[in-house]
């Protein structure tokens, strides 16, 4: 599929809907989200705002480095490391960074100063890193010195400004939770005239690619959430009712059944979250995920197999690139969504398939992804890692 | 469990222009009574000043250097504030630029001054709010004040420049509000009338500060009628020295507010 380079226009973005349950593709806008939505559903978005994530520095014998911060760890933040170039290079292309030891000391711009704190056996790439201050000095350092993480089929550099979403609150994503681009005001405001209940929580969004193949299989790394008891109670409501609770992108899913997955059901309160969705993966809480258009290698694309089938979401992806749809954060979207009970034309058929699904995600998580939820540590621990990573594939 | 006094009273507030005068004043009153405030000032020195005699005082501050008409500045406040003290309940966009002092008349005004006048004071509110009252709207409350000027209301010369930023905030504001009725997100336009500011002595150095209010006084009596429950409709601009509160309420006094 064609990258979005420059940006789709947010008034001109694409809405492809796949409906599960008859196989139907049609070919939509964002605004028909106000149509294709009915009344009791819950929309749950992710309010994280977009860090400038990237820093340049030095190692100590002076060799260039970029470091993009991946996540937060309990003692500071988990960072990939990139060698000499920035993002005009493709990551994968690009030279690995040198060697950073634990106790390293990285200089980076702004006056910020780091030292690594421990290297990831799964890549010399991933460090884990304390940064020389923290808190109001700490963001302000940041803001000062860092730029939007970004890729290199976008030809012109990113202001911060522009990878946000028209919502975005807690600075907490490192890469911008882009499937909430398109989603405008005009959109939001009259989903709730209509009915729909707009939901958001909070979920760090961690970096999308890294250019080391055995990182990248590990994506996505633990990544941090929070979900505000009003959110819960508002799913609740909705699943009670049998209506839909749709996730805009895969961080809200991620966060919603990370947390499902963690308790038992789904509670108001923060953690963090390493499940890996996937094929077979049995959502408890999403019935539906808007999200953008995503191709086989990238780890969103198996969250989409959680909820389509491989036929189906290879019909969907061959529509979409003879159609033109355009792919990545600034790009089109996806929308796979059930007829829902509260429509005309909703079938026995497909409800009695809803009641089994729920049945049987009612006791314990049977699949073998779902089971490979670990530790945040797991980062650090490579068999355990290695394992769930070759789960994903 | 919050009472409905307790669920009017910020917990969070943003305060451009928070270094001197108005803003300095309604930084202290809001953390005097518990909010945690982020100021925006241009000049650090001023900023951690206030930032110092707030914390001295028990308070919870912290200081942004960026410049509000600066679009690239937007997104560091907006993160910056939210990252230190959590979502912002109350955006105050008091920081305001005059133009070219002495003023001038229009005809004298250069294009640039004009323009500058226009990013600090119209521009930046825009942008600013653009970027805080989405989560305000997500989280089902917030309050946005513009802190505007008789000079928005009357064709005062010389004040062509700052009276037309003022007039359009205004307008800003009541569009807002018009907008996003229903979401309890609201907007109000303050005039707080001439107060014994910098910014006041820039414009009339000859007036008498005898004549002119102290911002304590009206930061109070801002901070009264944005607090008191019923006591301001969104989109409504307000007079501050005329304000009074709804009958039957309890405003909440915070200084010895003079009428």
């Amino acid at each position: 599929m064609t990258p979005a380079v420059g940006g789709r226009a947010v008034g001109d973005v694409r809405l492809l809907v796949v409906d599960p349950s008859t196989g139907a593709l049609d070919d939509r806008r964002p605004d028909d989200l106000v149509s294709l939505l009915t009344p009791g559903d819950v929309l749950v978005l992710n309010d994280a705002a977009t860090l400038p994530a990237s820093l340049r520095g030095v190692a100590p014998d002076g060799a260039p480095l970029e470091l993009r911060l991946a996540g937060t760890s309990a003692g500071g933040f988990y960072a990939v490391l990139f060698g000499a170039g920035d993002w005009r290079q493709r990551t994968e292309d690009r030279p690995p960074p040198p060697a950073v030891p634990a106790g390293t000391a990285l200089r980076l711009d702004g006056g910020l100063a780091a030292r690594v704190v421990g290297v990831s056996p799964l890549s010399p790439r991933l460090v884990e890193i304390a940064f020389d201050r923290g808190g109001a000095a700490l963001y302000a350092a940041l803001y000062a010195a860092g730029r939007p993480v970004q890729y290199a089929y976008q030809r012109a550099p990113l202001a911060l400004w522009s990878v946000q979403t028209a919502y975005g609150a807690r600075p907490a994503a490192f890469e911008m939770p882009s499937a909430g681009r398109p989603l405008t005001w005009q959109i939001l405001l009259a989903l709730q005239a209509r009915g729909v209940s707009v939901a958001r929580l909070t979920h760090a969004a961690g970096l999308s690619a890294t250019g080391d193949p055995a990182l990248d299989a590990a994506l996505p790394l633990p990544e941090r959430y929070a979900i505000p008891p009003e959110t819960v109670a508002r799913v609740d409501a909705a699943r009670a009712a049998d209506r839909r609770v749709v996730a805009v992108g895969t961080t809200v899913v991620r966060a919603l059944e990370g947390a499902v997955a963690a308790r038992g059901r789904l509670a108001a309160g923060a953690g963090t979250t390493d499940l890996r969705i996937g094929p077979g993966f049995v959502p408890r809480v999403v019935t539906d995920l808007l999200t953008g258009m995503h191709v086989p290698e990238e780890s969103h694309y198996a969250v989409l197999r959680a909820f389509v089938d491989a036929r189906l979401l290879a019909r969907a992806t061959r529509h979409a690139e003879t159609a033109g749809y355009l792919s990545h954060e600034f790009g089109d979207l996806t929308l796979v969504l059930r007829r829902s009970a509260a429509e005309p034309g909703y079938d026995a058929a497909s409800s009695s398939r809803r009641r089994c699904r729920k049945r049987r995600t009612a006791g314990s998580i049977s699949s073998p992804i779902a089971r490979s939820y670990v530790s945040e540590a797991s980062v650090f621990r490579p068999r355990r890692a290695r394992r769930s990573a070759r789960a994903a594939q | 469990m919050e009472d409905l006094v307790m669920s009017t009273h910020p917990r969070t507030a943003l305060i451009t222009g928070g270094s001197r005068g108005l803003g300095r004043a309604l930084a202290r009153t809001l953390a005097a009574h518990g909010t945690r405030v982020v100021l925006v000032a241009r000049g650090a020195a001023d900023l951690d000043a206030v930032v110092a005699q707030i914390r001295t005082a028990g308070g919870e501050a912290y200081g942004i250097v960026a410049d509000v008409g600066d679009k690239g500045a937007i997104y560091p406040i907006a993160g910056e504030a939210a990252a230190l003290v959590g979502e912002i309940e109350l955006l105050i966009h008091d920081a305001s630029d005059l133009g070219a002092t002495p003023l001038r008349l229009l005809l004298d005004t250069e294009c640039e001054d004009f323009a500058r006048v226009l990013e600090v004071n119209l521009l930046g509110p825009f942008r600013l709010t653009k970027a805080l009252a989405g989560p305000m709207v997500l989280a089902r409350r917030g309050t946005v004040v513009l802190i505007s000027s008789d000079a928005a209301a009357e064709a005062y010369p010389r004040w062509g420049a700052y009276g037309v930023s003022k007039a359009a905030l205004d307008h800003l504001g009541r569009i807002w509000a018009a907008e996003l009725e229903g979401t309890g997100v609201r907007f109000v336009s303050v005039d707080p009338g001439e107060m014994d500011t910098r910014t006041h002595a820039d414009a009339i150095p000859d007036a008498d500060p005898a004549t002119l209010a102290a911002p304590e006084d009206v930061a109070g009596r801002i901070l009264d009628l944005v607090t008191t429950p019923g006591g301001v409709a969104s989109g409504a601009r307000v007079i501050a020295s005329a304000w009074t509160p709804p009958a039957g309420s309890s405003a909440r006094s915070t200084c010895g507010v003079s009428p």
